[in-house]
């Protein structure tokens, strides 16, 4: 049986706890194990493991008992549950919530750092870019200079009306 | 095109060239996974969906510059032996050869660059190498990725980079692996710890074929588990770094056992000689575990220096499906421990007896 988290090694550490009066499993290897911190009981809860593995998501509690579907291809969530690969790329927009945590637990980081292909990288650079000037009106604000607000605002606007991405299309946002 | 029987009738390119720290470190690998967007995911595509998609990526991939007179088939058309032999060679995953309608695989000449068609992602690329070279792998495969982007329409997102079917490959989408023979960790018992270091460093170590597959002939495949978050330089200066520390233990556990356990060492070795050049009866176990004594000889200067691309061919030569392609029909398993031992008979014909005066007595000298 494989680890439910790395999918990759032998799971040899098996959970199961009590939530919500419902008996829930997980079964993980080992140095998933210590990186959940299941050896150490007081500090792990299996709630938040599952959450993690995008099976009992706060969305899907509050959408139940419907099983989120893709529009695109028709692959569900609990196909994902099933066999933890997704269906078609527009997948990682619909099942998008509780996307983050899952990744948190598989890679260092969720934020893609590598090659970019051509096309896109106009795009990612238009995103950066206003991912900065965001950043640089929220300092703003918070040290109350607003004569530099209203300037990183009215920026904000122009880089957005000129620059529109051509190819936003699988955006996971 | 190139025709099957002249790829099998070739060793790949990487089996018989030397590449640097090319002792311990036998290859270096890069795999790119990359999909289309619009298309369902293999594992969820119907089988036309499946088919259109190969129809559509296969002449663009062939159309490579790397690809003139490649070999390329879809799985369907070759044999169970045939795909075995991909396998082996490690051209093809295990999980692709059990494929279906819709697969295909494109190769190169030199068999150092292969591209799946509908593995997990609808394009599984792959680059190899000798030797411990992962970034010149990486290099030649950013270009022939950076060519087919051009052509086509890459599932692709500004924050979570290339889309991939299973969450594990997302971002790069690569996957950076080194073969590492290990024999002086393994012999001194030190494998584990070497193991368990790597995996708490976000590094998976796997056996010859891949997850799930045991460490023959002292064989470990050492590779990058993250792919989001990190460049792929940065991945592959990672792995690299760890490799030449692995590399560095694995020099010192054999002086070590050369120091400490000499007898230990000049018997499993010499009995490894006597067994492969007199045997005729052998199973690929114990063959393979051997030659990776016999590897290892030649490292130490016990054989010569020659002798190591003999071993290096025999370890897949050795293997199931290549006997039968040598044979020219299916043998069961006591026939092919028959051929087996012939064909290591034969091919360690001029190996001379192992001579183990040199090294030993220069360590007697050291220690005056």
């Amino acid at each position: 049986m494989k680890c439910d988290v790395c999918q990759s090694e032998d799971a040899t550490v098996y959970f199961s706890q009590l939530i919500e009066g419902k008996l829930k499993k997980v079964n993980l290897c080992k140095s998933c194990a210590e990186e959940k911190g299941v050896t150490d009981p007081t500090g792990f809860a299996l709630a938040d493991m599952l959450q993690g593995l995008g099976q009992e998501s706060v969305a899907e509690k509050r959408n139940a008992p419907g099983d989120r579907v893709c529009d695109e291809c028709g692959f569900t969530q609990s196909d994902f549950k099933k066999t933890g690969r997704f269906g078609c790329s527009h997948c990682y927009v619909v099942f998008a919530e509780g996307l983050e945590s899952l990744l948190e637990a598989m890679h260092k980081n969720t934020e893609h750092h590598g090659k970019v292909p051509k096309r896109y990288e106009a795009t990612k650079a238009f995103r950066e870019r206003l991912a900065e000037l965001r950043e640089q009106l929220q300092g703003a604000v918070s040290s109350e200079d607003y004569e530099e607000a209203a300037r990183l605002r009215d920026a904000i606007s122009k880089v957005e009306a000129e620059e529109q991405p051509q190819e936003d299309n699988d955006s996971a946002e | 095109m190139m025709r099957f029987s002249t790829l099998l009738k070739k060793p790949a390119e990487w089996m018989r060239s030397a590449g640097p720290d090319h002792e311990i470190v036998m290859t270096s690998r890069i795999r790119l996974a990359r999909n289309l967007v619009d298309h369902p995911f293999p594992g969820w595509a119907r089988k036309e969906e499946r088919l259109a998609l190969m129809e559509e990526v296969k002449p663009v991939v062939e159309e490579l510059g790397e690809m003139k007179d490649a070999f390329s088939e879809e799985m369907t058309n070759l044999s169970a032996i045939e795909k075995q032999v991909l396998v082996e060679r490690h051209l093809v995953s295990r999980e692709h050869a059990a494929k279906g309608p819709g697969c295909a695989t494109v190769m190169n000449r030199k068999q150092t660059v292969s591209i799946m068609i509908n593995e997990e992602d609808h394009l599984r690329m792959q680059s190899i190498q000798p030797g411990l070279q992962l970034l010149r792998a990486y290099r030649s495969l950013d270009q022939i990725d950076s060519e087919l982007e051009s052509r086509l329409a890459y599932a692709f997102d500004t924050r979570y980079g290339y889309l991939t079917a299973c969450p594990t490959n997302l971002g790069t989408g690569m996957r950076a692996s080194a073969m590492l023979h290990l024999p002086g960790l393994v012999l001194s018992e030190q494998i584990n710890q070497t193991i368990q270091g790597a995996n708490k460093i976000g590094l998976a170590v796997r056996g010859l074929y891949g997850e799930g597959t045991e460490a023959l002939a002292n064989l470990f495949q050492i590779s990058n588990q993250t792919t989001l978050g990190r460049s792929e330089e940065d991945i592959i200066e990672h792995l690299d770094r760890v490799i030449r520390q692995i590399i560095e233990n694995e020099q010192n556990a054999r002086l070590k056992l050369l120091e400490d356990k000499p007898t230990m060492l000049q018997d499993q070795i010499g009995r490894a000689y006597a067994v492969l050049r007199h045997a005729h009866i052998i199973p690929s176990k114990e063959a393979l575990n051997l030659l990776s004594l016999i590897r290892l000889g030649s490292d130490l200067g016990v054989f010569g220096e020659e002798d190591r691309e003999v071993i290096n061919v025999l370890l897949t030569e050795i293997q199931p499906a290549h006997l039968q392609i040598e044979a020219k029909r299916k043998l069961d398993a006591e026939e092919r421990d028959v051929l087996r031992a012939e064909i290591i008979r034969r091919n360690l014909k001029g190996l001379t007896e192992p001579k183990f005066g040199d090294i030993l007595s220069n360590r007697d000298t050291d220690d005056e």
